[in-house]
């Protein structure tokens, strides 16, 4: 059982994709001007890598070694579409919204990387845990950053749910700091670089508080981002 | 007694700094006939903020703070910022800017002498492209104004957004003489019916050109100090106006003549007191009319094509990038070596 709270603890905090690996960053820094924004683009990339991962695990021994990025990004994208396309079906109003970012899921390293450093290597189960795990790692970075964003560029916390939710979700919609003029800055794309920014060095803040009051330093295993 | 090559002693930071903000006391009071006593308090607040984030910077970054804090390089970025806000800005906006520029822009990048951006320019772009309106609604000077503001009024207007009885904000404000002159080009005005209206006066905008003379006065006295050497100041000028003067040639009916664009705007600001920041311009003297010829260009093309009314900060930031590449290509000759 330790193996899979390792794979749920590498992928939530200590190999976190948005601060650690700081992979992904194209949607991390375009989508996250709303909390509601942020976190249904992580889910929805939560969702292609647990099934890639799931998908390539099992012909991970067929797949010759020369050719394996086009066959791992042709199920990628096979994945991508059917999410795209369920949520133009279901989603319409949310996939309005993101556009074309859905269907770049393809092209976010994060997804790739997992399936080359872990399906490629493990068996299905773990496989499909680390995938979704790594994606829900990055959706929480992508609704923290999108909640920041939204509260200091608008002063309103969850706009936009009703799209993901129908229109009776509208009462969720908290208006944090009220008649507030709004703070553009955090929502143009200055205001990503900023935000990011300063959630890693809070994480690395954190880690260092922690390596300090533990009398043995632990020896920590980055994946290095590219 | 000296000897020879008598070499001067180079004055220390804190010596510079208090000459630059010697330098910038005729602006301020020039800023006082034309726009009333507002703009003291917007210095006062920026003074106050830029010092006490710089303080608790320094404490945090582990630094001496009463030696950093006494370089003075803090009050002139609170200043620079200051006199290029509206003279009637609402606090909260002085604070943002301020701490915009002394945290992020200078400290968060390692302090004085390792930022690659003016501070006091990464301040302004910051608060104009988050307030728009409030950053373009400068006060009327106050003998165009429809309703005058005592010194009383305008610190209550800074602090409270607060206007006495039966003033409105449209009797206070007017549009700066650079956005009028935009939005009224759009309306396919001549520029000769534009500019004889009442906000423009001999050369550029009525009343705040007199805040440009003062600049240039400013300007000269740390010429002559030689704070800041010719080549800066005189290659964005001359850029500016060439390039004014180009296509004012072209034609007069639709673009405004170089000593418009000279003393319009920030452009004297800009040439003697923001682009000459030695830290993060250029240090070789071909460098430096490379960089000022470029802000130059740069800054009247915002002002005529540009979606903002003047361009000089965002001119400034953009060409901050490219210093490091300017300096490492106009290495001038060692004496004594060959190229």
């Amino acid at each position: 059982m330790s193996r899979y709270t390792e794979i749920v603890e590498n992928g939530l905090w200590k190999q976190n994709p948005g601060v650690v690996q700081l992979l992904g960053l194209c949607p991390t820094l375009a989508m996250t001007v709303s909390l509601v924004n942020g976190f249904s683009l992580g889910f929805m990339t939560a969702l292609v890598m647990a099934a890639s991962n799931a998908s390539v695990s099992p012909v991970r021994r067929w797949v010759p070694t020369e050719i394996r990025i086009p066959v791992f990004i042709l199920i990628i994208a096979a994945l991508v579409t059917i999410i795209d396309l369920a949520m133009h079906a279901y989603l319409q109003s949310l996939h309005a919204v993101l556009g074309i970012f859905i269907p770049l899921i393809v092209t976010n390293c994060i997804v790739l990387a997992r399936v080359e450093a872990f399906a490629a290597k493990n068996p299905v189960i773990p496989s499909a845990l680390d995938g979704f795990m790594m994606g829900m790692g990055l959706s929480l970075v992508l609704a923290l950053l999108g909640g920041i964003r939204e509260i200091i560029g608008k002063g309103t916390l969850f706009s936009g749910i009703d799209l993901a939710l129908g229109p009776s979700a509208k009462m969720f919609i908290i208006q944090v700091i009220p008649n507030y003029h709004g703070f553009l800055l955090a929502i143009l794309p200055p205001g990503a670089f900023f935000g990011l920014a300063s959630l890693v060095a809070t994480k690395n803040w954190l880690e260092q508080r922690k390596s300090r009051t533990a009398s043995v330093p632990t020896n920590e295993h980055q994946l290095v981002g590219h | 007694m000296t000897r020879s090559p008598y070499l001067t002693n180079a004055p220390s930071v804190s010596v510079i700094m208090l000459k630059v903000v010697l330098a910038l006391i005729p602006a301020i009071f020039a800023y006082v006939w034309v726009f009333g006593g507002g703009i003291l308090v917007v210095l006062s607040i920026a003074t106050f903020v830029a010092l006490t984030s710089e303080a608790l910077m320094l404490k945090l970054r582990n630094r001496p703070v009463l030696p950093f804090l006494m370089d003075g390089s803090a009050l002139v970025t609170a200043w620079l910022l200051a006199l290029s806000l509206p003279p009637l800005a609402p606090w909260w906006l002085v604070v943002v800017g301020t701490f915009f520029a002394i945290v992020i822009a200078k400290q968060l990048y390692g302090g004085l002498g390792y930022n690659p951006f003016n501070p006091a320019m990464v301040g302004y772009a910051v608060l104009l492209i988050s307030f728009p309106s409030i950053m373009t609604h400068w006060p009327a000077p106050l003998d165009l104004a429809k309703a005058q503001l005592g010194f009383a009024d305008q610190f209550h207007y800074i602090f409270g957004g607060l206007l006495p009885d039966g003033v409105k904000v449209d009797g206070i404000t007017q549009a700066t003489p650079l956005d009028y002159l935009k939005t009224q080009l759009g309306l396919h005005r001549d520029l000769q019916d534009i500019t004889h209206e009442s906000i423009y006066g001999k050369f550029g905008g009525h009343g705040a050109e007199l805040v440009t003379f003062a600049y240039l006065l400013g300007g000269i006295y740390l010429l002559q100090q030689k704070l800041i050497t010719w080549h800066l100041p005189v290659a964005f000028l001359a850029s500016l106006a060439i390039f004014s003067e180009i296509f004012y040639l072209v034609n007069p009916e639709h673009f405004a003549n170089p000593l418009f664009h000279m003393f319009t705007g920030a452009s004297m600001l800009a040439a003697f007191f923001i682009i000459t920041d030695p830290v993060s311009g250029p240090t070789t003297p071909k460098g430096k009319l490379i960089f000022a010829g470029g802000i130059g260009i740069l800054t009247y093309l915002i002002r005529v094509y540009g979606g903002y009314p003047d361009g000089v900060a965002f001119s400034v930031l953009l060409f901050n990038i490219g210093v490091p590449l300017i300096d490492a290509y106009t290495q001038p000759r060692v004496f004594g070596h060959t190229k």
